[in-house]
């Protein structure tokens, strides 16, 4: 199975981010490096909204992940509610 | 009371059909051929532009509203790093030249990169790719204008920054990136979308900007590292743009795999061949190293480029050509660019130098295979010869690639001691190549390549000096002249980091930094 | 296979002969002696012997090794093109056959650069 990754930078926007994502994702690994995260997780990833939301208490627009983003890999499939990353194989 | 109700929201899918659809027409004063002339001539087979998907949903609203906080952010922090001195909090002075390199060689190319993808969409018949288009080309001018802004600040105090426009098209190092942006964007829309858009932002970006700006982090140049991140937050969005080119095409009309073949072939090695100069950035210039450029390599090229290729096996493509050479080449192509950057020091704007013992021993750790056996004992030997005064500058010019434009510095693959050479004749004339994969490029568009503007051949021909100045003079000393050329100030633009302007400027300032004498 | 292009697309070489004033290229390349990261280019006139190429071109170039002052050039191995060939130090560039861009090796038998290592 190929891995996805998702790497963000290291603020306080993405503080709780990071943590719902690795909550909603119970096999992926967070990897600090300078100055950012990457999570890697086999298969496929998502990023919730909902999860995000429960963590800083107000309406959080998947979108605004871009502010913060540095890279990803798979393919994108984004909706209103969650963002998720796949390989095929 | 009557509950108020408001319309619903459009959802995200619904808002972006609306958005990127109905925009283009059927042309009728002229006829659709002639408006969009470069569409077909690539022979790629275009049925139903309707199919493209845009995997961000972007819309141009969100994106400005996106883009405008990005600003922000990067500029309170630009701010910040130029009130508070922030040049004199990076590891060393040694580390400003990565920057130097950076500024003169990529920068630049994120503008190239903002007229290709203007021109890609507005040759392209389809509005979906149209907007992408012009969302990443409206990216890439951002890039440049804050990669500009950010590095400026350097240019107040340190050398080499003062001519970057001139010197992209003169310098001879700087003809390896400036000929491959010229080489993908003389390309049909297609070819530019695959060579840029996939191989390029896809498969290799990566390598840039997120090693090495994470390394600019470690290293204190939080100006970097902004300025880094924030044009890699846009990339995320380039590099799935990139790879639904590749899905989109493939999934038009059989016909187009084997010219998609090709182009990946292409472009993922001109694309390696110009990421050379990342990896020695990453192994020499670096003086606080996070990972060494193999290690990046692994990660974000042999793991995600692994995982990339086989999920796009379903469509018949293949990994790229001569990735078993690439593989071996991990071991070496940091080391021998830093050598030949240490042998024409003279005619460059940044400096080298020999790295540490401390350094040497991070790359024998990290180069269990290559770094002791072949590549120490020629520094340790220049080490002591600059000891005694006598510190390499080579002044013979040397041999180019005809593709990628690199000198001839690559070895055998399985033989790092000896140099690759590879011959093609062509119309009564011969040319040269590093690599199979240089000479191969260059059997399929050989009147393409025949125009290459070498660096080496230019000068011998007289043309890269100023005017007005006479070669066949007395005492015509030909490297001033280049170098005048050049614009480039010798003894504080170039030679060794040892004793240079720059180290001397940055030791006093930290002094006065944290003294008060 | 040529250029995918909207209309006829031709060109000269940028490097012919005509464009170097008198001279040719020759390049050259010494092996295992990599401390000079690529092999070099040198303009060269057709009617210079290879002799005073060696004697008065080639220490300029090379000479920063150690090893260069060691070289017995009655014993040094030729390629041309990466297949063997048979100096004449007498000849110039033209009675040898060398063309413009031509590329030359030389292989120096016991002397393998710096602590052996082919720098």
């Amino acid at each position: 199975m190929s891995k996805v990754f998702i790497a963000l930078q290291t603020n306080d926007d993405t503080r709780s981010i990071i943590q719902a994502i690795l909550a909603d994702n119970p096999h992926a690994i967070a990897n600090e490096q300078p100055a950012m995260v990457k999570i890697d997780a086999e298969g496929s990833l998502v990023v919730r909204r909902s999860s995000i939301e429960d963590l800083i208490g107000r309406d959080f627009d998947l979108q605004e992940l871009h502010i913060n983003l540095i890279s990803l890999t798979g393919h994108v499939d984004e909706t209103d509610d969650e963002l998720t990353l796949s390989w095929n194989t | 009371m009557d509950m108020k109700v408001s319309k619903k929201k459009l959802g995200l899918k619904e808002k972006y059909q609306h958005m990127t659809r109905g925009l283009g027409w059927e042309t009728t004063y002229q006829s659709m051929d002639e408006v969009f002339p470069y569409a077909k001539y690539e022979g790629i087979k275009i049925h139903d532009w309707d199919k493209w998907e845009d995997p961000f949903r972007l819309t141009m609203d969100a994106y400005w509203k996106y883009q405008a906080e990005k600003e922000r952010k990067l500029y309170a922090i630009i701010d910040a790093y130029a009130q508070n001195n922030g040049h004199l909090s990076v590891t060393d002075a040694r580390y400003i030249n990565a920057v130097k390199l950076f500024l003169n060689g990529i920068s630049p190319l994120e503008y190239m990169a903002h007229r290709g993808f203007a021109h890609a969409g507005r040759q392209f018949p389809g509005v979906g790719p149209r907007v992408a288009c012009l969302m990443q080309s409206l990216d890439e001018i951002r890039h440049a204008q804050t990669q500009i802004h950010s590095l400026s600040n350097y240019n107040k105090y340190y050398n080499g920054f003062h001519e970057y426009r001139h010197m992209l098209e003169r310098v001879w190092y700087l003809s390896v990136p400036r000929s491959f942006f010229d080489d993908a964007i003389t390309a049909g829309p297609f070819e530019f979308m695959v060579a840029i858009g996939f191989s390029f932002e896809y498969v290799l970006t990566n390598l840039l900007f997120v090693p090495f700006v994470s390394g600019a982090a470690y290293n204190g140049d939080m100006g970097t590292m902004t300025f880094g991140f924030s044009a890699q937050s846009d990339e995320a969005r380039h590099m799935t743009l990139g790879l639904e080119v590749i899905k989109f095409i493939l999934e038009q009309d059989p016909d187009n795999l084997p010219i998609v073949q090709q182009w990946i072939d292409k472009w993922t090695w001109r694309g390696y061949r110009v990421l050379t100069l990342v990896g020695m950035m990453m192994d020499y210039m670096l003086p606080k190293r996070i990972m060494s450029w193999k290690e990046a390599w692994e990660v974000y090229f042999e793991e995600n480029g692994g995982a990339l290729f086989k999920d796009l096996a379903r469509y018949g493509i293949r990994p790229p050509k001569w990735l078993d050479q690439i593989e071996q080449d991990k071991d070496h192509i940091s080391h021998q660019a830093w050598a030949t950057f240490y042998n024409y020091a003279a005619a460059c704007n940044f400096h080298t130098w020999i790295p540490t013992d401390d350094e040497m021993d991070w790359l024998s750790q990290k180069y269990p295979n290559s770094f002791d056996k072949y590549y120490r004992p020629r520094l340790e030997y220049w080490r002591e010869e600059a000891k005694k005064g006598n510190r390499f500058y080579n002044k013979t010019l040397p041999m180019l690639c005809q593709t990628c434009q690199i000198p001839m510095i690559f070895t055998e693959p399985g033989d790092p001691t000896q140099i690759c050479y590879r011959e093609v004749d062509y119309k009564g004339n011969k040319y040269h190549f590093c690599s199979d994969g240089c000479k191969e490029i260059f059997e399929h568009e050989p009147e393409k390549y025949i125009q290459s503007w070498l660096p080496v051949h230019q000068i011998y021909q007289g043309n890269c000096f100023n005017e007005g100045v006479d070669p066949t003079a007395e005492g015509f000393d030909p490297l001033a002249a280049v170098l005048d050329y050049y614009h480039l100030n010798f003894g504080r633009d170039n030679l060794d980091f040892e004793g240079s302007e720059d180290q001397k400027n940055f030791d006093a300032w930290r002094g006065m930094a944290t003294k008060n004498t | 296979m040529g250029v995918a292009a909207i209309k006829e697309y031709a060109f000269e070489s940028a490097d012919r002969l005509e464009n170097f004033h008198g001279n040719q290229l020759l390049y050259i390349g010494w092996d295992k002696h990599l401390m000079f990261c690529a092999p070099f280019c040198l303009p060269l006139p057709p009617a210079m012997r290879l002799g005073d190429i060696i004697e008065k071109v080639l220490p300029g170039v090379f000479g920063y090794h150690p090893d260069f002052a060691r070289i017995d050039w009655s014993k040094v191995e030729w390629l041309k093109s990466g297949q063997p060939w048979r100096a004449d130090f007498d000849k110039t560039l033209a009675e040898l056959g060398l063309k413009h861009k031509d590329v030359l090796r030389f292989q120096t038998p016991d002397l393998n650069g710096i602590k052996g290592s082919a720098s």
